[in-house]
């Protein structure tokens, strides 16, 4: 079953287009992200999901019910973590939780909201009024309010920017057991794509309004085909031979060369002609190709 | 028949004027008595505003349904424009509440703090006045209309409001001067016929002559006309509220 259906959604704001038609399927029990550079349209397309935009045109469906037209079935099914940190300063972390399950229609959810803050570490700030958390405390919050009612779809907008590794990882955790033994479908926006490439299993990327690639995890690395070579050298100079194969070049601190590679043995044919032209080599790293590449990639070949 | 989404968005809304009662309740009572210990003061047995009634006795219940309506719409509209500002309405947005039960609960809110400061200034101003109370339901039927017109003008004035400022234009230009020419402080008889015609387009000035009617039996007009008034705008109201709503006025963009 689809768990988001987003067919030709458009938004501009004053003119400028956010959202160019954008069109995804996000299955059930998936663990999708949503990639992009800052200003792709991934908020925009977040906020689209959760209703707090009106698009221009175009439809998003939850579970099949229309985000606007059927806006209380698709809200029921739908936990959305916000980017922002906000919060309300005139409530307990418990009380927040207790009032965020009642307007969703639920009552005596106290097991549920306990097992929520032991997995989130928020136990001991439970009586804690919410001004006086960190901002890492205050995220788990936010996350803990998207997941009172239980909602089969989960949307995280950036939940790990500007926080410790501690709560990056005690939020992977629970999240992955949701998807994982919950069977609930997560769409996680992320500029940290090591987290992306470790938890998504299909990826969306966005640029400039548009879905530029859109593909599984393994297919999209599998398209930067091969690896890095980077070489230091103390002296001498890379062979005119070996120029074609250079990505990156850095001569600030002598000269550090990114070579594509395919495999690994292309390697020693270049370390043989570097020292064939009387290159020295100081440092040697052998790099597989990640998602940070095939983004860089893709970003650039619109540019 | 009341959903628990909109059970639970006006406790928080209750709870959240009680969490800082001092300010929202204990200021506004000790403000409308210092009206009522000046004023009474100073004009008491100099004029006479119906017949056989003391100043301050006729001052009493324009004070606390001046109260009422103010602090009503203080809520609503206060608690919209922090949560926009703040970025926590976030939390009312994403939940399947309905718009009914969003103006609701704001309203219901309100009218829970508009007669809890209306009740506190009847306490401690009725020590100063000797009041009757010659048809009290009309006192409960106008000051809950009253507070429900202006809880509801508080979800219009907090929706369409994008800064502090911009409120409080709406609190100052528009509320506070039709609260005051309503006839809080005056029968509207004693004005000059111009002023006098004017008033009876305000619809403030329903709500507060009737609700005095309650106490001494005299108004200006019917209460039966200011009912009809005062719910013709309450129902208009609550239709522009919806609307807003619906249409995620400056909420949902």
């Amino acid at each position: 079953m689809t768990a988001i259906q987003i067919d030709s959604v458009e938004k501009s704001y004053k003119g400028l287009k956010a959202l160019k038609g954008v069109s995804l399927d996000i299955q059930e029990g998936e663990f999708f992200g949503l990639l992009g550079p800052n200003g792709a349209g991934k908020t925009t397309l977040i906020s689209t999901i959760a209703g707090l935009i009106r698009p221009d045109a175009g439809t998003v469906r939850i579970h099949g019910h229309d985000v606007v037209s059927d806006f209380r079935e698709a809200r029921k099914r739908l936990g959305v973590v916000p980017q922002e940190l906000v919060f309300d300063p005139f409530f307990t972390v418990r009380e927040t939780l207790r009032l965020q399950s009642g307007y969703f229609g639920i009552r005596n959810n106290d097991a549920w909201i306990d097992e929520v803050m032991h997995n989130l570490d928020l136990t001991e700030k439970a009586d804690v009024n919410m001004r006086a958390l960190s901002g890492g405390m205050k995220r788990r919050v936010l996350v803990a309010q998207a997941l009172v009612h239980r909602p089969p779809v989960i949307v995280l907008d950036e939940p790990t920017a500007g926080v410790d590794v501690e709560l990056r990882q005690t939020l992977w955790k629970f999240i992955a057991r949701l998807n994982r033994e919950g069977g609930h479908t997560v769409v996680l926006t992320t500029h940290y794509l090591e987290e992306a490439q470790a938890m998504c299993q299909r990826v969306a990327m966005l640029r400039r309004g548009n879905v530029v690639a859109l593909d599984t995890m393994s297919a999209l690395l599998r398209r930067v085909s091969g690896s890095q070579l980077v070489v230091h050298l103390k002296s001498g100079d890379l062979p005119d031979s070996l120029r074609p194969l250079v990505s990156h070049d850095e001569h600030a601190n002598g000269n550090k060369y990114t070579l594509r590679v395919n495999d690994y043995s292309e390697v020693e044919p270049i370390l043989a002609r570097l020292r064939e032209n009387g290159a020295v080599i100081d440092e040697m790293q052998l790099e597989q190709a990640d998602l940070e590449d095939i983004f860089i990639q893709i970003m650039e070949e619109g540019k | 028949m009341f959903s628990i989404g909109f059970r639970t968005l006006f406790y928080k809304e209750s709870l959240r004027f009680w969490k800082v009662a001092t300010q929202t309740v204990g200021a506004p009572v000790v403000t409308a008595m210092l009206y009522l210990l000046i004023f009474g003061h100073v004009l008491d047995g100099r004029v006479e505003m119906l017949d056989g009634v003391s100043y301050t006795s006729f001052l009493v219940p324009g004070l606390v349904m001046m109260s009422v309506l103010q602090n009503s719409f203080a809520n609503s509209s206060s608690s919209l424009i922090q949560s926009k500002i703040t970025g926590n309405l976030v939390f009312i947005l994403l939940p399947p509440l309905s718009h009914v039960e969003i103006l609701g609960a704001y309203v219901a809110a309100a009218v829970v703090r508009g007669l809890a400061v209306g009740a506190g200034v009847f306490i401690i101003t009725a020590w100063f006045a000797h009041l009757e109370f010659a048809a009290p339901v009309w006192i409960v039927v106008f000051a809950l209309l009253g507070a429900a017109i202006l809880g509801t003008m508080g979800v219009i004035a907090g929706i369409w409001a994008e800064k502090f400022d911009q409120l409080a234009a709406f609190q100052n230009f528009l509320i506070m001067p039709a609260t005051f020419l309503a006839g809080v402080f005056y029968s509207i008889q004693k004005l000059p016929p111009f002023w006098l015609a004017v008033s009876h387009f305000n619809p403030f000035f329903y709500m507060i002559d009737g609700f005095r009617y309650g106490f001494f039996g005299q108004s200006d007009v019917s209460p039966w006309t200011s009912l009809a008034i005062v719910s013709v705008f309450l129902v208009v109201l609550t239709a522009v509220a919806i609307n807003l709503l619906k249409r995620g006025y400056n909420l949902r963009h």
